[in-house]
Order: C-alpha cells, then sequence, then structure tokens
C-alpha cells in the first residue's frame, strides 16, 4: 500500500487513541484518587462516571476564553499551543508493537522508527518547558511567573539525571533506536526471565528505571514535584490566568507526557511488547482469561445488584458483554499477532501510569529548596554513579 | 520530492526569525526569536543528514541554553528596552549602505570562492549517531578532550566568579 495512505492511516488512529486516552486518565486520575481516599469519585454522569469526560470538554469548550488585559496576547495564546503541540509530538517514535500482517499489508506497529529516536524524545522534552515558562510569564501575574520560575528551573536540573538514566541502559542495547531497543530485549534468561533492562545481564538497570520514574515525575510536573502548580502557595501557578479550552491544552498536555513518559519507560526499561514469561507457558492466554474473568465477575455481580444502584442493573451486563467481547477477540488466529503485543505493551504503560496516580494519592509535596537539594545533592551522584559502574561493567565483557 | 521545499521554508523561518530577534525590543521575545532560529537551523541539519547534529542542536541550544537564557530573564523582570527616537536622515542612509555591503557580499561569494558541485539531499549518510561517535573517539580525540577540558576550566572559572565569599 502506498506509503503515505499507510502512515496517514496509523497517524489518524495514534491520534484518536492518544487524545482518548488523554480524556480518560482524567476520569481514572479522578476515580482511583476517590478510592485511595475512600470515596466513590465521579459518579453522577453516565454509568460510574464513564462520560464525565465528554461532559468536562463541552464545559471547557462553551465557557468563555478570557484574556485579561495587560498579557502579551501573542505569547498568551501560543504558549498552551506549543505546550499540546510539543507533547502530542514525542508519540511518533514509541513502538507499540512488531512488525505484523494485517489484511496483507506488512507494517511496523508504531509511526516511525527513527535512528536517533531517544535523542528526538529527549530534545522534544526539554522544548517542553517553553509552554509553562511562556504561558507562565505572559499572564502578567506574579503567581503564574512564580510558576514558570520554578518550572524552567525544575525541569533543567531533572534533566541531567533523566539523560544519565537513559544513557545506561542505551549502553547495553547498543542503540539509540525505540525498535532496534526493545528487539533487544526479546529472550528470556534461563528460559523464564525476561531480557528486560531491568533484568539485563552484567549489570541490572533497575536503579536506572527508578532515577528515570523520579526523574520522570520531576519532568511532567506531577505530585511530589508539582510545585510550578502548587496551589496552596500559587493559587494555580503558571495556569492562573488562563481558561476554557486554553487551560484544557496545559490540561491535555499534562496528561499527553505522563503517556509517553510511561511509553518510553516500557520500551527502554520493560522490553516494550514483549510478554512476561514466554508463549510456550501460555503467557498469550493472559489477555483473554484477564478479560475473561472481569467479564464473568460483571455478569455475576449483574445478577445481585444492589438495590440502591440502578444504574448497575443495566450497565454490570452491557460492559460484561463487552469485555467477554474482547476476551473473544484475542483468541481470533487472525488478530493474536497484533493484539497480544498491543495488550503487553498497554498492560505495562497502564501500571506505570497507575503508579504515578497512586504516587499522587500518597505523598506530599516537597519544598522548593527540598526539591532542588534532592536532584543536584543525591539523584544527580547516584546516577552518574549508575553510568560509571554499567560502562565499566559492560566494557569488562 | 520534499527537499528543495522544506529547505527553503525552513530557511526562510531561519532568516526572519533571526531578523525579528533584532527588531523585538523586548528581551523575553528577542530570546524566543533565538530559539526559532536554533530550531530552523536544526531541520536544516536534518535535511542535509546530520541527524545527531540536529538532535543535539535541539537538546543544548534550544533546549538547555536558550531556557535557561528565558529563565534568567524572567528571574531579573527585564523589561522592554528604550530605542533612542529613529531618525528618517539616519534610515535613509542606512539602506542603501546595507543594499550595497549585501550586493558586495553576494558578488565576492560569486566570484571570489571557487565553484563546487550543488548539496544533493540525502547524499551525506555519516550523520548518525554511531558514525560521529566513531570519529570523535578515533581520529578527533584530541581535538574532542581538549575541548571538554577547555569547557571545564570555564565552569570552574565561572563558579569561582559567581561565588559570593568563602
Amino acid at each position: 500500500m502506498n506509503f503515505y495512505v499507510l502512515s496517514l492511516i496509523k497517524a489518524a488512529l495514534v491520534a484518536v487513541v492518544l487524545l482518548t486516552l488523554c480524556a480518560y486518565l482524567v476520569w481514572i486520575e479522578r476515580k482511583v484518587l476517590g478510592h485511595i481516599q475512600l470515596r466513590p469519585g465521579p459518579y453522577r454522569v453516565g454509568p460510574h462516571g464513564l462520560l464525565q469526560p465528554l461532559s468536562d470538554l463541552i464545559k471547557l469548550l462553551t465557557k468563555e476564553g478570557v484574556i485579561p488585559a495587560n498579557v502579551n496576547t501573542f505569547l498568551y495564546l501560543l504558549a498552551p499551543f506549543l505546550a499540546v503541540l510539543l507533547a502530542l509530538t514525542s508519540i511518533v517514535v514509541i513502538p507499540f508493537g512488531p512488525e505484523v500482517e494485517v489484511f496483507g499489508v506488512r507494517t511496523n506497529l508504531g509511526l516511525t522508527d527513527l535512528d536517533i529516536g531517544i535523542l528526538f524524545i529527549l530534545a522534544i522534552s526539554s522544548l517542553g518547558v517553553y509552554g509553562i515558562a511562556i504561558g507562565g510569564w505572559a499572564s502578567n501575574n506574579k503567581y503564574s511567573l512564580l510558576g514558570g520560575l520554578r518550572s524552567s528551573a525544575q525541569m533543567i536540573s531533572y534533566e541531567l539525571p533523566l539523560a544519565l538514566a537513559i544513557a545506561a541502559p542505551l549502553l547495553i542495547v547498543n542503540s539509540l533506536s525505540f525498535r532496534e531497543m526493545v528487539m533487544g530485549q526479546q529472550g528470556y534468561w534461563f528460559g523464564i526471565l525476561p531480557k528486560w533492562n531491568i533484568f539485563a545481564a552484567p549489570f541490572p538497570q533497575i536503579f536506572s528505571f527508578l532515577i528515570f520514574l523520579i526523574a520522570a515525575f520531576a519532568e511532567t510536573n506531577r505530585i511530589p514535584f508539582d510545585l510550578p502548580e502548587a496551589e496552596s502557595e500559587l493559587v494555580a501557578g503558571f495556569h492562573t490566568e488562563y481558561s476554557s479550552m486554553m487551560f484544557a491544552a496545559f490540561f491535555m498536555a499534562e496528561y499527553a507526557n505522563i503517556a509517553t513518559i510511561c511509553f518510553v519507560a516500557t520500551s527502554l526499561f520493560l522490553g516494550g511488547w514483549t510478554p512476561l514469561w514466554p508463549a510456550q507457558y501460555g503467557s498469550d492466554f493472559v489477555p483473554p482469561i484477564l478479560l475473561g474473568g472481569a467479564g464473568l465477575m460483571l455478569l455475576y455481580h449483574a445478577s445481585q445488584a444492589l438495590r440502591t444502584r440502578k444504574w448497575d442493573r443495566y450497565s454490570f451486563p452491557v460492559l460484561g458483554v463487552v469485555f467477554l467481547g474482547l476476551a473473544a477477540l484475542f483468541l481470533v488466529p487472525a488478530l493474536k499477532p497484533v493484539l497480544v503485543p498491543l495488550f503487553w505493551f498497554a498492560a505495562k504503560s497502564g501500571i506505570l501510569i497507575f503508579t504515578f496516580v497512586w504516587i499522587r494519592g500518597t505523598l506530599p509535596r516537597f519544598r522548593y529548596d527540598q526539591l532542588m537539594r534532592f536532584a543536584w545533592t543525591f539523584l544527580f551522584p547516584i546516577s552518574v554513579v549508575n553510568l560509571l559502574i554499567t560502562g565499566l561493567l559492560v566494557a569488562l565483557t | 520530492m520534499f527537499d528543495v521545499p522544506l529547505f527553503l521554508t525552513f530557511a526562510a523561518i531561519a532568516v526572519a526569525c533571526a531578523i525579528n530577534l533584532v527588531l523585538q525590543t523586548h528581551p523575553i521575545s528577542s530570546a524566543l526569536s533565538l530559539v526559532g532560529v536554533m530550531g530552523s537551523l536544526a531541520v536544516l541539519y536534518l535535511l542535509l543528514g546530520g541527524q545527531f547534529i540536529a538532535a543535539v542542536q535541539l537538546i543544548v541550544y534550544a533546549g538547555a541554553i536558550m531556557v535557561l537564557f528565558v529563565f534568567v530573564i524572567m528571574l531579573l523582570n527585564a523589561g522592554a528596552e528604550k530605542r533612542p527616537s529613529r531618525r528618517v536622515l539616519g534610515a535613509a542612509v542606512a539602506l542603501p549602505l546595507l543594499f550595497t555591503a549585501a550586493a558586495l557580499g553576494a558578488v565576492m561569494i560569486t566570484t571570489q570562492i571557487p565553484k563546487t558541485a550543488a548539496v544533493k539531499f540525502g547524499a551525506f549518510q555519516l550523520g548518525g549517531a554511531a558514525s560521529i561517535g566513531r570519529e570523535l573517539f578515533t581520529r578527533y580525540l584530541l581535538p574532542f578532550e581538549v575541548t571538554s577540558i577547555l569547557i571545564l576550566i570555564a565552569i570552574l572559572g565561572a563558579i569561582v566568579l559567581a561565588r559570593k565569599e568563602i
């Protein structure tokens, strides 16, 4: 098939999935946070609040977009655009699965594969700070300005440990391209333990993984490092003056950044689309068992739904049938080679994204000087030591 | 197929951003124009096959150094600079001079510099990370190390100068 047509189809698919994922990440975050704090979370719009993102979108679209007096109008409008543009760009180099054949067309699951894939991610994420910094400055508001300042200082500081944590596994996989990186992590130690980078041969990259995750929290401005928008001190930080879709753009950029950095961590450290244990021990049957189990559980609970929760009598059977249908899809031989790698990629990234929400529900916010001291006196030295040990052991073997 | 239009587009953006950099009165706008120049230069490197240089240009210049510039401008809260009032006479003298200088430069370049073969997009294949790393650590090892020591000295000097009292 024509290269351009194929690329357009893939780009449209990825864009739709990523934007829907961003919208539903908000729902997942509010729901998980709610359950962590022993409350149900969004519950009113649709069954279990499932239509909440849609109603949020309508609310934000129909709100008046205020441009305050005395702002630098051009930069004020440029900032949310830049933020969301750069957040969505990084997705192009992420590989979601191996080369597959769908309807007679051979293609890679993923948009493109650059030889400098990981450098591309670093370049785009280092530009991402401009959206926040410009937005904070152009708002002409002292809280916004402080938020923008904090964000640029924080992102420059945490980019160093992030880059050093990325460099260590690169020494082992010997490539900058994401696809080759994941290919290098295929196979199993002793036939059972996956050869992912966190279990890699001369020096397991588990420390790099932890450093990467900590720095990723700072790069995406999430709790415990969400100083740029600390609401107890800065009202809402860099987006204090923004409303309507401009605010939504910042919000979407934050969630797209979380998704991308979790995809990068999955490809770099957790073996991308490779399963947790070999296919000959039945790892291909994990998705149908999980999804089918969820479907059966929903059907069982539908038969004894609580009288007070009227929605459940309709939503449980419908969702149960949907889950059983998904489980059946994984058993179709033609679709299996496409869906199973996608499932493993989604499962690993999903666990990482859940960790982001979990940490937000667990940890308090750092103080600003603690944040800086932590980056420069703890995280940076140990990432250097980790890189040196990895380099030495790779050179010796 | 898209090489020449892409080159012309990004070359035009680079020049436009560079002119804007000089014309703007506010330091933030100037700094952001400089980011635009660096971004379009990175695209030009990419078109010529210098993948690694393009990525490093974005990471180091646009992503780190310029963020520091913007940070400092925001921290000092520098306002728009005041230009002395523009004189019609000055512009009337300067514009012809500028065009003469540009024309002279163009003539010098076309006549003095020997003709070389035209650049073919995609002909240069050694711009990847692997080949640049190999060259840096074999053929250009000495200049590479000397430069890194020079930068280290500059960093130490900056720390010593910026430190208050011991």
